[in-house]
């Protein structure tokens, strides 16, 4: 179907499976429970996973196929951003044109930051893309002012032209009058609530769709060089191919993900500012990807997932909560559990990110998906034979290390 | 004229926490061939021991003083110093006043007992995983130190002043000549410059004329064949981790008067010592220094105001800018050598 094979085809569908019953699924504790906070289906929530999702599958394509390890990313997140919300002042509301324009603009933009870039390999490649990343973010804050509004961030004011909106047309992004932030059925089953929306669900269509394509694009000869490049650049060019013009195209497709991820992050919240550039979020996007499994197709949509997750529910974990747990211990032990935990919860859970992220790369160099199969293959140690190498091909070492 | 030299001195101490870092960032990678994305953190947390002793010399007991009395007349409480008490009055303020310089003596062997635990702990069992795996890990120990610090001493810039005698500039001009007031340079940023040129001679000497140096430059040149030769080259890099966490750490702490330290500065600095460590060339001691010095004098130009009148933003970028002309044109560097990262 869908010129997949068989096995990918009923991977797809699992997928897409997973992201329509995400509301469901994230909602597993009943309301008023003691584990509720840990429920993760409110929209806000589902929509970062599903554009965080799109963020680093599209990073996948250029590291995980290439090996190429880019610390700008951030910069076409940003530009995504600032397009949508152009399209905002200038035509309307409608999420429609600002997306096109996002995934345009950031594809000449990586265009352009690639061409020069990957003139260099290794660390040195690393180094480029973190300077342009660098050099937007600076300019995006100071002289750009006119064009991104500096500190404050570009929003949408009531002076704006807006030629395309009508007398009615809603005044938060909409697609053709779908309001993005509205939600089309709450329905509470017993004590549980669930929220369907609309944003989430046009993310989760768009990720669908984007992981269709990164799918694609893993089984296309085309992908099969990137793996490639990644695996001995020197031999390849001594085979007489040029692969410059593979890298680009992985780059300017990478690239064009990241604006599509920053074009519905202002999609859903029609917001842009400059902190979006900054390396830290470059940064962001190699963790998810390598927290879950570069070069895999499910890992970096995973990784994306986990820190999300854990950004939003372990960063809510505050004392009163603690005391709640623990409070039928001794009062000695409840006070030295809660100490300890104080580590790894709330304001600090940044901390717990940081040792995981060590850990993942210290003992599952293949991330999140490596130690699920692990798992796997630990209960049917009999079927020997690795079934799954096709989709995870073995990292190897990269021709710039 | 007096301008231009207003803005090399102006460059000069930024130049010179970004030529320390780069050094032990250099040293590490052309000894252990270990990217090292925490260095900026190692930068941070010298800072942090310049803290630390501030703050235990300013331990402080309350006692009230019956002689005085505050507004509402009520006996006014003084807070006394440990030190103080301890060690006499003139003493113990001197202490206080000094205690910036003091931390160096204290964050050098704490530094590089440090570097000891993440060498012997951590880096060693990445020597032959992919540079990428390398960069990841030290990355994730950067956001680990940085959160730690911000547990303990909070999110905030912590001003941690510099000794009463160096508060303040002196007319820098009248003394090579130049008419009064033309040249004001604050004392501190002449010191903190003075202090990384003798820590980047000490290390070049160190290196240059020891024997423990030499066995280090033969390994960073071969390491087989110095192994080969029963000479335990590990140790020898295992030390040289440590001196240059101790470089990036007292590099931190004389810096904490001219920018009071917060949990990020490091990686503020990291990003832009490695820019100084890739234009320098990976794996050149000198080119560190020299772009270093070099991107720091660039930077404090650039911010000039008429220069900002031609290319607005200037200022801001001038640093990548640079970066990415000199990869372009110079792929090795300023002074890097054939083969390294490259293969």
């Amino acid at each position: 179907m869908l010129g997949l094979s068989k096995k990918d085809t009923r991977f797809l569908l699992i997928v897409i499976a997973l992201t329509l019953l995400t509301p469901i699924l994230l909602q597993p504790f009943p309301e008023g429970s003691g584990l509720a906070q840990f429920n993760a289906g409110y929209p806000d929530l589902m929509q970062r996973f599903a554009i965080f999702g799109i963020f680093a599958i599209g990073f996948n394509i250029l590291f995980g196929l290439t090996g190429y390890l880019s610390f700008g990313h951030a910069a076409f997140l940003g530009v995504g951003s600032y397009s949508v919300v152009w399209m905002y002042k200038l035509l309307s509301y409608n999420i429609l044109p600002g997306l096109i324009l996002a995934v345009i603009v950031s594809g000449i933009f990586a265009l352009a930051i690639g061409y020069i870039s990957l003139r260099r390999t290794g660390i040195y490649f690393s180094i480029l893309t973190l300077a342009f990343a660098q050099m937007s973010f600076n300019l995006a804050y100071s002289v750009l002012t006119p064009l991104t509004n500096g500190e404050t961030g570009l929003q949408v004011y009531t002076d704006d032209p807006q030629i395309l909106a009508g007398e009615n047309s809603p005044t938060s992004p909409h697609l053709f009058g779908i309001v993005m932030r509205d939600n089309f059925w709450q329905p509470s089953v017993g004590g549980w609530e669930f929220t369907f929306n609309y944003g989430y669900y046009f993310c989760a269509i768009v990720a669908i769709l984007a992981f269709y394509l990164s799918l694609r694009i893993f089984r296309s000869p085309f992908g099969m060089m990137l793996r490639a490049i990644k695996t001995n650049q020197t031999r390849l060019n001594y085979t007489g191919l040029h692969s410059r013009p593979y890298t680009l195209a992985a780059f300017v497709i990478s690239g064009m993900y990241a604006g599509l991820a920053g074009g519905l992050l202002a999609a859903m919240d029609p917001l842009a500012g400059a902190e979006r550039m900054q390396w830290t979020a470059s940064g962001e996007v190699v963790l998810m990807t390598i927290l879950g499994g570069a070069g895999t197709l499910m890992g970096p949509v995973l990784g994306a997932g986990f820190i999300k997750y854990f950004e939003n529910i372990f960063s809510k974990i505050n004392d009163s909560v603690l005391h709640g747990w623990f409070g039928w211990m001794p009062d000695g032990m409840e006070d030295a559990i809660i100490s300890v935990s104080h580590f790894f919860v709330g304001k600090s859970w940044h901390l717990t990110l940081g040792l995981l992220f060590m850990l993942v790369v210290i003992f599952l160099p293949g991330g999140l998906v490596e130690g699920g199969q692990r798992i796997a293959r630990m209960f049917r140690r009999k079927k020997t034979s690795d079934s799954d190498a096709e989709h995870h091909p073995k990292p190897a070492p990269h021709v710039g290390e | 004229m007096d301008a231009i030299i207003l803005q090399v001195l102006n460059g000069l101490d930024k130049g010179s926490a970004y030529a320390l870092i780069a050094l032990g960032l250099t040293l590490i990678f052309g000894t252990l061939g270990v990217v090292n994305f925490a260095h900026g953190a190692l930068f941070m947390l010298g800072a942090f021991c310049a803290v630390t002793l501030q703050r235990l010399f300013t331990l402080s007991y309350t006692v009230i003083d019956e002689t005085q009395t505050d507004f509402l007349g009520n006996p006014k409480k003084v807070q006394i110093p440990y030190v103080e008490s301890w060690f006499g009055e003139d003493f113990g303020h001197w202490l206080i006043d000094w205690s910036v310089p003091l931390a160096v003596l204290f964050a050098i062997p704490v530094m590089i007992l440090l570097g000891f635990i993440l060498e012997r702990g951590l880096i060693k069992h990445f020597y032959k995983r992919p540079h990428a795996d390398q960069i990841l890990v030290t990355f994730g120990l950067a956001i680990v130190l940085q959160e730690l610090i911000k547990y303990f001493f909070g999110a905030n810039p912590i001003p941690t002043p510099a000794p009463e005698v160096f508060q303040g500039s002196f007319d820098f001009g009248v003394l090579i000549g130049f008419p009064p007031n033309a040249i004001i340079y604050p004392y501190w940023r002449m010191i903190y410059f003075v202090f990384s040129l003798l820590i980047i001679a000490m290390v070049f000497g160190f290196l240059q004329f020891t024997t423990f140096g030499m066995v280090v430059r033969a390994g960073m040149a071969d390491r087989e064949t110095v192994g080969l030769l029963g000479i335990n080259i590990d140790r020898k890099f295992t030390i040289m981790f440590g001196i240059a966490a101790a470089v990036a750490g007292v590099a931190g702490v004389m810096y904490t008067p001219i920018n009071s330290p917060n949990y990020h500065m490091g990686m503020d600095f990291l990003v832009l010592s490695f820019v100084v460590v890739v234009v320098g060339g990976m794996g050149s001691l000198p080119g560190a220094v020299l772009a270093g010095f070099l991107l720091g004098i660039l930077e404090a130009f650039a911010s000039m105001n008429w220069i900002k009148d031609i290319i607005p933003g200037i200022d801001q970028i001038i640093i990548y800018l640079i970066a990415i002309v000199i990869l372009l044109t110079r792929p090795r560097g300023l002074m890097g050598r054939k083969g390294v990262m490259e293969e």
